[in-house]
């Protein structure tokens, strides 16, 4: 059946800010989706909040919507622009429920909008635990006993009947949020009762416990002609207990016979039919009972899915772009394999399954270091920010290659600890509870003497997986005894994925020398091929992999090409905004329209991007980002043809680490010097060109005991910001207020051996009061091209990745602007920067302090890129490779005149805000972890809101991040001491709007001396009143307050501190907005009365950029 | 637990692999053929199309799941040597009774790992099968090769009656009988049967010499010819038999061989494909529905027939009825009377999967209709 003709515009609905649960593949997924509705003549019109996505860029779409995600904004687009259907299968979670709601409210039928993929009534079906037991049931398939309940009282009646332990599953959550597992009664109050919460229909299930059973899941495709394909198998490493995503997963599944897998295709297939996901992609997950072969089903997602992108990664099928065309009408055999497409067109059909001559393992990174008292148990409730695939021609090859694309010390296996009698009991108990690391303990027991069977017990990890892990030690073991490093024990090691490092380690030697050796005796990997079909067809798609196998395939040609270097996992600190950068160079340096002609080559382990669709670039090594890996790659593209250059500084830290081995190495790292990016780390060198070019930096001193830093401390004065030298994201970074805190961290952090001779603590001056200023610049040697100036929202002190700013800045003058280009230039020269540049800054007190550089793409970006509509990191990239700002300019990649700091006075004002995982956490006892804000960074996304003024954009950025701001109803406020002066105006400015203000007694009586009327409310710590009267966290979670204002007390305010932690707790539980700062007050009092004005509209970057 | 002791690989063509021995030492020669399936191997082991074949597994880790005794679709491995890139040192499954290579070695299968099977497979997709001898006893690729081009040639091979059953015997029909077929053994597989037995066939398997009067003595609703090895283009007493069955309006099901034989006795030639068609993946069109299914390949010869319009013969108009969409083979044929009613049809891959995807299924139902049509005609005349 072809295209049909009834549609000529599509809704496409993105997925809003990264979560957890909720990443960067939804990006990979919609920006596939939205470049074939375009090849297909379609006016696609996309609404997205997250400016850091590749699908929000103008050109991927007719009409981008960079809007809150909510049914309010969605309508307006919708009323405005009229589209014929809406395909919301390819935004995640938060697309669907937004179409469920514009369908519930009538808004589709209004305006006659034609849901594609999926219909209602499918997701329903799809989504309603019920009504798809049902199904299952009905088709001869088995799923666990259940029993579904809506209130506390039926969770006890249910458990009466499936005994402990029970699954608790709330229904419409994203990413499992609110499940969990309740092996006793209060267990149970606390998990049902979070999930009747969090689910929008006050609905759980509870469910038999199938804890420890094999899990697997199948990737389905559906065209109207009702053809069905399973485009992939997943088996999981860590058997059922531990959510998918959280979980080790292999792709195709290893230990099921033929009989088997095909009762889960045909269930598989059966299923996508009776739930009617009339065309388009599901995920189904299976449940395998190892003792006896019992198969139940557990859920199906009728969309595109987190798995659907790492099946897409795993097969090289890709399932989003196909989605997208089975969508408007074609089916499967009308749509070309692009992997097989040769030269002359032909090329086999999308009709089939694809079938894998290769091993693919992914890995959870986790980030539980940021979350201090975070439970680390793994559940059924996605914790996990990240993850890393690998592939190779063995499991034991693609699982060691997996495992150190964590760029996590303690991800990969080290024998090299020297032999400590390791506690056999200790470690098999340990291992009953899976956590991070604990493959790595699995690694341990076996060397502990373990037998197979005990390490089954305890983890339920399938026994080939374990006899796998086992051969990965035998060859550990065989390289530790042997009395030399002979060729064949060399090859062996490498053919199970053993890097130089590891080899090394074992061996006592460095990782150089090991691969020296291995140089000298030519033993190098081969590249192969993701190709769809086991070789059965010639691939012409240049997706690789490596392995220590016999024939390469990489093809040689002709054209320069520039190797780009990704990012990595994403981890909180390093995520989405790195690979846009990434994308844009590929997209500016390649053959296509508008680039510069090179071949370009992308190096990244991250399956959840656009960088690592084979589409993007020229060539894609999907490998571990380490020196080892990259210089393989290179040294295989040197023999292919000429290489122009390696781009390190667009992919955040983790390549920005490996341009000084590179360079040594003698590869042509292009950009910002390997010399000039230590310099600027390094802070005498920096020091030294601050002060050439008379610039300050806040007073700072560096210590390694307790008294020294106290002494730099007492000089500088408190408060001091303190972190460890080398640290990413602002990890392990402290505001201290008085001598007893920095003794406590500096015990801890010298305790936890971050602090030393070689690596001393920073303490620099607190720069209270400040304006932290973010910039992103171009500069090329002699011209600086300054992309925009942000000014934070939030006061100097909260990570800027946290918090929220403004752009243009909203309180800098032409002078102010003018001062930090003249500093920005002169940092930029002093550096000697070839590219990108990111500062930081501070004014306070009229002075310009420069509290950081970085020579490399910051990440903002994306932000800048998009609020003013230049593509920097495409510029950027082309100024590596020798153009200059004025080519540029010329080229009309740039602005013919102007930039960033001469922007237009009708600009309109963007603001990003951070998004938070708070609620993703719990301590083992299951409380909240706390929600305060501060210079460790703990946001996983952001988003953007647009528009003219800065009060309607906040409100846009607020409504995008956590929900619209209240335009009536109560707020309650508790400041701080030395924030309560500042507060008065604002929350005058609320009373008169007509809210009612609750407060504490202190922060009450100090409105109520300046007039404001404010109603005390009991503190958490007071109880609840002799009357019944409900104290604040009550008042917050019984959905009696509509915004809380909450700013941290500090160290001597004693019951207030602890206080402020369970209102924001409550906040955050109850989904209202929760403001922890003046200056966020501020912002919000302006959004409010934007808000109540009633009149935001929507427009489209495509509008803006033409008005 | 497989052994480190060396073993080679030579193909006829000189290319030559490393390996370790696996399964039974010795030495074996046949065609080198790949199959791209990732689940199924004991089933492509014990699948008698393979005689005389070397099967190259593009999946990396065979024998995850061990040996178990429900999977095998005959009596024995036929496979002539396993080439394979890692097997499982520990099977996983509640069903595994012993291990691949326990099973290979009690079954005297030469098998060979730790090769580069996707080089090895890039190599056949290139340059066609070919001979190739597998050895753990010589050490010297020349002597083996000069062995590997003295081995026979699969083209012009009759091999039917290496595979056959000896006995006729009877697979009893399930929930009632409602017909009664004859199915001629040329490489019979166990589901094959099962799944017209199913639907109430009572089968009657039939050694492959069996002749036209072997097979109207049991009195047959429908003739069926199976899968098998060896060159269609060699044979020709089943041809025989069945214009003999097809002059007498006997309906006919036949796949896999049994297709490329219908192919013959309606006088098309048959030809050698480059590589075959060897896995469990494969997109066909069934031509009259317009769906597709994705099937169990295994077969290296095809059936020349124009893809489009039909094709009168003595018995009736022959049109192609599928086609593999990867390559436009042809994939099934049907035969129609003038009024247009269907009389024959075969298909060149394996509805009965094992290993394989369960979508062409319903081709065991198209002959049992097709039965209770040609029954009601007979009575009705």
């Amino acid at each position: 059946m072809p295209k049909r003709t009834d549609i000529s515009s599509v809704l496409v609905i993105g997925s809003g800010p990264i979560v957890i649960g909720q990443a960067a593949e939804f990006d990979y997924s919609g920006t596939q989706a939205c470049r074939v509705l375009r090849e297909e003549g379609l006016r696609v019109v996309l609404v997205n909040s997250n400016p850091a996505t590749i699908m929000t860029d103008p050109e991927f779409a007719d009409a981008t919507y960079v809007e809150p995600i909510t049914p309010e904004f969605v309508e307006k687009v919708i009323a405005k622009e009229r589209p014929d259907a809406l395909l919301a299968t390819l935004g995640g979670q938060t697309a669907l429920n937004t179409a469920m709601a514009l369908d519930r409210d009538g808004v589709l039928e209004k305006y006659g909008v034609e849901l594609i993929g999926a219909n209602i009534e499918a997701i329903d079906r799809g989504e309603n635990r019920q009504v798809f037991k049902k199904i299952v049931e009905d088709l001869g398939g088995e799923s666990a006993r259940s029993v579904i309940c809506h209130s506390m009282e039926d969770c006890l009646a249910a458990v009466d009947q499936l005994g402990y332990p029970v699954v608790v599953r709330p229904s419409f959550t994203m990413g499992g949020t609110g499940s969990g597992m309740a092996y006793d009664e209060t267990d149970l109050h606390r998990i049902a009762g979070a999930g009747l919460d969090a689910s929008p229909t006050t609905e759980v299930l509870l469910e038999e416990s199938i804890l420890g059973w094999k899990e697997y899941e199948l990737e389905v495709m559906r065209d109207t002609a009702d053809n069905v394909v399973i485009i992939c198998s997943i088996e999981n490493l860590d058997p059922m207990g531990v959510h998918t995503g959280d979980s080790i997963t292999v792709a195709p599944a290893m230990t099921l016979t033929d009989r088997e897998y095909q009762k889960m295709r045909d269930l598989a297939i059966g299923i996508i039919r009776s739930v009617g996901v009339d065309t388009g992609g599901c995920n189904i997950q299976y449940a395998v009972n190892p003792a006896d072969g019992r198969l139940v089903v557990i859920e199906m997602n009728p969309r595109v899915s987190r798995s659907s992108a790492l099946a897409s990664k795993a097969t090289g099928f890709p399932i989003a772009k196909i989605a997208a065309k089975v969508a408007i009408g074609y089916t499967l055999d009308e749509i070309p394999n692009d992997i097989t497409t040769r030269p002359d067109g032909h090329s086999t059909p999308a009709s089939f399954e694809p079938t894998l001559d290769y091993v693919v393992v992914k890995v959870p990174r986790f980030a539980f270091e940021k979350f201090p008292g975070a439970d680390p148990v793994l559940t059924t409730h996605m914790k996990s920010v990240g993850e890393a695939m690998a592939i190779g021609r063995s499991f034991t090859e693609a699982l060691q290659k997996a495992l150190r694309s964590l760029e996590s010390p303690n991800a990969v296996f080290d024998w090299h600890q020297e032999w400590v009698e390791l506690d056999k009991a200790a470690i098999l108990e340990s291992i009953r509870t899976p956590h991070d690391g604990r493959l790595r303990e699995v690694m341990d027991a076996i060397r502990a003497g373990a037998t197979p069977e005990e390490i089954f017990d305890a983890t339920g990890i399938d026994p080939w997986f374990l006899d796998q892990l086992a051969l990965i030690n035998e060859v550990a073991t065989e390289v530790t005894e042997a009395d030399e490093l002979t060729p064949g024990l060399l090859r062996r090691a490498k053919r199970h994925g053993f890097s130089d490092a590891q080899i090394g380690k074992i061996r006592g030697m460095s990782a150089d020398v090991v691969r020296g050796v291995r140089h000298a005796l030519g033993i190098r990997p081969v590249y192969k091929t993701v190709d769809t079909c086991a070789a059965e067809f010639a691939a012409a798609t240049p997706y690789h992999y490596s392995s220590y196998d016999e024939e390469t395939e990489v093809a040689p040609r002709e054209t320069p090409a520039v190797i780009i270097l990704g990012s990595g996992p994403n981890r909180i600190g390093q995520g989405i905004e790195f690979d846009y950068s990434c994308v844009h160079a590929s997209l500016a340096l390649g053959k296509g329209e508008g680039g510069a002609g090179y071949e370009t080559v992308m190096v990244n382990c991250n399956p959840e991007t656009v960088s690592t669709d084979y589409d993007t670039s020229d060539r894609l090594y999907f490998e571990p980002l380490t020196l080892e890996d990259v210089l393989e790659v290179v040294h295989a593209e040197q023999a292919a043809g000429p290489v122009a250059g390696v781009i390190c500084q667009l992919g955040g830290q983790t390549p920005l680490s490996l341009a000084q081995g590179l360079a040594r190495a003698g590869v042509p790292v292009v950009g910002t010097s390997p010399d000039a990016i230590d310099l600027a780390e390094e802070r005498g060198a920096f020091g030294r060109v601050l002060a050439e070019a008379g610039l300050t930096a806040p007073k700072h001193g560096t210590a390694t005991s307790y008294p020294e830093a106290q002494r730099i401390a007492g000089e500088i004065g408190y408060p001091v910001l303190v972190r460890p030298s080398y640290v990413l994201g602002g990890r392990g970074m402290e505001i201290v207020y008085g001598d007893e805190a920095l003794e406590t961290y500096l015990e801890k952090y010298v305790a936890a051996g971050l602090i030393s001779r070689e690596a001393p603590v920073l303490v620099d001056r607190f720069l209270d009061d400040a304006v932290e200023i973010d910039v992103d610049a171009l500069f090329d040697g002699e011209e600086l091209f300054l992309g925009g100036v942000m000014e934070h929202i939030e006061e100097a002190g909260i990570h800027s990745g946290d918090s929220s700013c403004a752009l243009p800045p909203i309180t800098l003058g032409a002078h102010e602007i003018a001062r930090i280009r003249e500093a920005t230039e002169a940092i930029a020269r002093g550096v000697g920067v070839l590219g990108l540049l990111n500062i930081q800054f501070a004014l306070g007190s009229d002075i310009l302090y420069v509290l950081e550089a970085n020579p490399r793409a910051s990440r903002t970006v994306p932000f800048v890129s998009k609020a003013t509509a230049t593509p920097l990191a495409k510029a950027a990239a082309r100024i590596m490779l020798g153009e200059s700002i004025a080519e540029l300019r010329g080229a009309g990649l740039l602005p013919a005149t102007g930039d960033g700091g001469t922007l237009p006075a009708d600009q309109p004002i963007a603001v990003k805000e951070a998004v938070m995982p708070f609620n993703r956490f719990r301590t083992p006892d299951g409380a909240q972890v706390d929600t305060v804000l501060g210079p460790e960074m703990k946001s996983t996304g952001e988003v953007m809101g647009f528009d003219r003024d800065f009060g309607t954009a906040f409100a846009k950025s607020q409504a995008a991040a956590f929900g619209p701001l209240p335009t009536e109803g109560r707020i309650f406020v508790s400041m701080a001491n030395r924030d309560k002066r500042s507060m008065i105006f604002p929350v005058k400015v609320l009373a008169d709007l007509g809210f009612e203000i609750l407060a504490t007694a202190g922060t009450a009586e100090v409105l109520r001396r300046n007039g404001v009327a404010a109603t005390v409310v009991r503190k958490h710590f007071e109880g609840t009143g002799p009357d019944g009267e409900k104290t604040t966290v009550q008042l917050i979670l019984d959905g009696e307050v509509q915004m809380v204002v909450n700013t941290p007390y500090g160290a001597g305010e004693g019951h207030a501190r602890l206080d402020g932690y369970e209102i924001r707790t409550a906040a955050i539980r109850a989904n209202v907005p929760c403001i922890t700062t003046v200056q966020g007050l501020g912002a919000a009092v302006q959004g409010i009365e934007a808000a109540r004005r009633g009149d935001i509209g929507v427009r489209s970057l495509q509008e803006w950029a033409s008005r | 637990m497989p052994t480190h002791a060396p073993a080679i690989l030579v193909l006829e063509d000189g290319r030559s692999f490393t390996g370790e021995a696996f399964g039974a030492p010795g030495e074996t020669f046949g065609e080198a053929v790949f199959n791209t399936g990732m689940t199924g191997y004991q089933e492509t082991l014990t699948d008698p199309s393979y005689h005389r074949q070397v099967v190259v597994m593009t999946a990396p880790h065979v024998g995850n799941t061990g040996i178990n005794d429900e999977d095998p679709e005959s009596r024995r491995i036929w496979v002539a040597g396993y080439v394979v890139r890692d097997p499982a040192r520990v099977p996983s499954s509640w069903r595994s009774r012993r291990t691949l290579d326990e099973e290979l070695r009690e079954q005297g299968v030469v098998g060979i790992s730790g090769v580069d099977t996707r080089a090895l497979t890039r190599h056949l997709r290139e340059r066609g099968a070919m001979r190739v001898g597998i050895s753990t006893t010589e050490s010297d690729p020349t002597a083996l090769l000069e062995r590997v081009r003295a081995s026979a040639e699969m083209t012009g091979l009759e091999l039917a009656d290496e595979v056959t059953t000896q006995e006729a015997y009877v697979v009893p029909a399930q929930g009632g009988k409602r017909f009664t077929v004859a199915a001629l053994d040329l490489g019979i597989k166990t589901m094959t049967p099962l799944r017209m037995a199913e639907r109430g066939i009572e089968v009657h398997v039939l050694p492959a010499t069996s002749t036209l009067d072997d097979v109207l003595a049991v009195e047959p609703d429908g003739l069926f010819y199976s899968n098998g090895p060896g060159d269609p283009a060699a044979t020709t007493q089943q041809v025989e038999v069945l214009q003999g069955a097809l002059e007498r309006d006997l309906p006919y099901f036949g796949i896999c061989f049994g297709n490329q034989l219908f192919g013959r006795a309606l006088g098309f030639d048959t030809y050698k494909l480059t590589y075959g068609h060897r896995g469990i993946n494969q997109p066909v069109m069934d031509r009259t529905t317009g769906k597709v299914e994705v099937t169990a390949h295994n077969h290296g010869f095809a059936v020349d027939a124009p893809l489009e319009g039909s094709t009168t013969t003595a018995y009736g108009d022959a049109t192609v009825s599928h086609v593999c969409l990867n390559d436009d083979v042809v994939e099934g044929l049907e035969l129609r009377d003038t009024d247009g009613s269907l009389k024959s049809f075969s298909v060149q891959y394996h509805p009965e999967a094992a290993a394989g995807p369960h979508d062409a299924a319903y081709l065991f139902d198209r002959f049992v209709d097709l039965m209770a049509d040609r029954s009601t005609d007979t009575k009705g005349a």
